[in-house]
């Protein structure tokens, strides 16, 4: 489904953006699970995941977001995967 | 797409593992590897890999020869997330930076309290940025913003509170709602109006102090007034810009502060086919080639020309390194009068058949400057290639296949960046008195083995067709260097050639991971006897140095025993312009079978040759 195909292409965004190989991107995956994920991070995050699918966030959006999955949901709602 | 600065379209792009080579680099002086991943279109993420290799390099002492920065930031809106970009941006441009924290949004707290952050830092340069969000509210349209007086004075309170450290000053971008329209710079009560006051004031502050000059209103009407603030940005996070153009706003710090420790360029060095000029002059010939008005690519390379003379004038040095003979490349620069370049201009002129990295190293010893002073422009993707691998702190902008945005790519990447001008320095190119000379040059730096490895090349050899025909009619109607022969034929000649059970033809291309070249080479063979005599044998001067000569002989011997001929053989019949192949057969390893007129004559058995190992992956 759209979600999990997401979150795999997060993965390698999110290892680059965090500097950490490890990290895997799940639904579940939230800001403190990876050691690297603050404030100015997540801006990182949001500008490469722009970037990336060719989409921007509103507010809302940026602020809003508690997990991996809800990222995926408006993700898969912007580029009409949902 | 049009030319979008921020993108750093100058810069090649990152390596795909740009993450593991930053987290690699070490030693003692890491300065050089720092600075060659720096010099890469780094986006967001790619910033922060760089700098925190830069962050561990000046925490172990170990940055050099990158010269060292510390850096306090002082600003209304928080900078946070420029730091990294503005170290990348150092490290390219030669320096090592240190950012010390410095709070956002207190700038008058920061500068009088003698216990703050800011005065406490041990930062020596302190960058002072301001945006319209400074500016109080004011109502009266009609009476002058009391704004720009505030921010004025607060430039002037900044100096006086940091006596002793360099200040850099900003310009205030535009602010992006205007509160009438069209009408706002007319009403001196609006902030549009209070910003036209306060960025003359910076400019004349800096000019009259000395002080850095950082036009950050330009750098934001490049980018686009409505690009350049991201309210939802802001809004959440108080960044003063939107976030993804901090890498091309960090390499604008950056420049500025590698001026400011005398690490900006000082050499522009260009090619000539292509990049001065429209077509190839050894082929072309001074009628052919395109420069100045008349067409639109003439005018372009005209704009190139002229820009080059523009930096000459404020005092950076101009030098040539082009693969031609010395008198063909020389020849429009005496003789062409729609040049705009002439000899007297050029310090150092390096026209010859060697590797373009040997010929820069010459050219920087012979100015006594270093190699990290060149900016080299090059339209050839594979020479950009080879100098940015022998000698990464050499400046190599790529350039865009349309030679109109040359200049704005060349001026683009800001190597040429100054913190101060006097009328000395517009003199300075005047005083590399050796004009035009040539530089001696020394041993080859290049390892080219292990480069044309890398180049991928695929080779592909077929006999003449009706597809290839239109380009071998054009290649034999126009090439003068690499043309053992020069004999012209016509289409209908050629393709009565296609039919000739006594004549074998061969049509050469080559792609490489650059691309595709095209078809770069010609030969027309007849068969005589047990011999095959080589009528033809022309070749793309781009493509040499490569081992297609070797490659194109190896199909050759090939094609000759198939036929169950015994030998090759070759004819150079000089035209006044292929002195470059005076001596092909010869480096190919025929021998010599005497002279015919003054043609020379060479043999080749077939049985003898031993082809090598080439660099190509051949197909047919």
């Amino acid at each position: 489904m759209a979600i999990d195909t997401i979150c795999s292409e997060l993965t390698p965004i999110f290892q680059d953006v965090f500097d950490e190989d490890d990290v895997v991107v799940t639904p579940a995956l939230t800001a403190a699970d990876v050691d690297e994920w603050d404030s100015l991070s997540h801006i990182r995050l949001v500008v490469a995941i722009e970037a990336h699918y060719g989409l921007s966030f509103t507010s809302a959006e940026m602020a809003g977001l508690r997990d991996c999955g809800e990222l995926a949901a408006v993700i898969a709602r912007k580029t009409g995967r949902a | 797409m049009a030319f979008d600065p921020t993108a750093l379209p100058w810069l090649p792009p990152p390596p795909t593992d740009l993450r593991a080579r930053a987290r690699a680099v070490d030693g003692d002086d890491r300065g050089r590897a720092l600075q060659q991943l720096a010099t890469s279109r780094l986006d967001l993420s790619g910033v922060r890999h760089v700098a925190k290799a830069v962050k561990r390099a000046l925490d172990d002492g170990a940055f050099a020869p990158l010269r060292r920065v510390d850096l306090a930031i002082l600003a209304g809106s928080t900078v946070d997330l420029m730091k990294d970009s503005i170290v990348a941006g150092g490290a390219r441009h030669g320096v090592a930076v240190a950012v010390h924290g410095v709070p956002f949004g207190q700038v008058q707290q920061e500068l009088l309290d003698p216990t703050s952050a800011l005065r406490r830092s041990p930062a020596d340069v302190v960058l002072l940025m301001l945006d319209h969000r400074a500016l109080p509210a004011h109502g009266d349209p009609a009476t002058p913003h009391p704004g720009s007086a505030e921010v004025l004075d607060l430039v002037d309170q900044a100096r006086a509170a940091l006596a002793g450290r360099t200040l850099v000053l900003a310009t205030m971008p535009a602010p992006p709602v205007r509160r009438f329209g069209g009408l706002d710079p007319a009403l001196p009560g609006t902030p549009a109006a209070a910003v036209a006051v306060i960025n003359p004031g910076i400019a004349a502050r800096a000019a009259s102090w000395g002080a850095p000059l950082l036009d950050l209103a330009s750098v934001a009407a490049e980018a686009g007034t409505a690009r350049w603030h991201d309210a939802a940005h802001y809004h959440l996070h108080k960044l003063p810009f939107a976030p993804d153009l901090g890498p091309w706003v960090g390499d604008h710090v950056g420049r500025l502060l590698g001026a400011l420790r005398g690490a900006a360029r000082k050499c522009l060095v260009l090619d000539l086919d292509n990049t001065c000029w429209g077509g190839v002059i050894g082929d072309d010939g001074l009628e052919g080639i395109e420069i100045g008005p008349g067409t639109g690519l003439g005018e372009a390379h005209a704009a190139l020309q002229r820009y080059a003379l523009d930096l000459r004038a404020r005092g950076v040095v101009l030098a040539v390194c082009s693969k031609n003979d010395d008198a063909n490349a020389r020849q429009p620069f005496r003789e062409h009068p729609d040049m705009l370049l002439r000899e007297e201009h050029i310090a150092v002129f390096q026209a010859n058949w060697r590797d373009k990295a040997s010929n820069l190293v010459a050219i920087a010893r012979t100015l006594n400057i270093g190699t990290d002073a060149l900016v080299f422009v090059d339209d050839n993707p594979v020479e950009r290639a080879i100098v940015r691998e022998h000698l990464p702190e050499v400046a190599v902008p790529e350039l865009p296949d349309d030679p109109s945005g040359y200049v704005a790519t060349v001026a683009g990447g800001g190597w040429f960046e100054a913190v101060a001008w006097s009328a000395q320095d517009g003199a300075r190119a005047d005083q590399y008195r050796a004009n035009a000379q040539r530089a001696t040059l020394q041993e080859q730096v290049a390892d080219l083995d292990s480069f044309h490895r890398s180049l991928e090349m695929r080779i592909r050899f077929a006999p003449f067709d009706g597809v290839g025909r239109p380009r071998i009619a054009q290649l034999i109607g126009r090439s003068n260097q690499f043309n053992l022969t020069t004999r012209r034929y016509t289409a209908e000649q050629i393709a009565a050639m296609e039919q000739d059970p006594d004549v074998v033809t061969l049509q050469v291309r080559l792609t490489d991971r650059f691309g595709d070249n095209g078809m770069i080479a010609a030969l027309i063979g007849r068969v005589a006897g047990a011999a095959l005599e080589i009528d033809t044998w022309l070749m793309s001067c781009r493509v040499l140095g490569r081992r297609v000569e070797e490659a194109t002989l190896a199909e050759l011997v090939r094609l000759g025993r198939e036929r169950g001929l015994s030998h090759l053989v070759g004819r150079w019949i000089p035209s006044g312009r292929n002195g470059l192949v005076e001596h092909h057969y010869d480096k190919l390893g025929f021998e010599g079978a005497g002279v015919d007129r003054e043609h020379t004559l060479w043999r080749l058995d077939l049985d003898r040759h031993e082809p090598g190992d080439l660099p190509f992956a051949v197909e047919r």
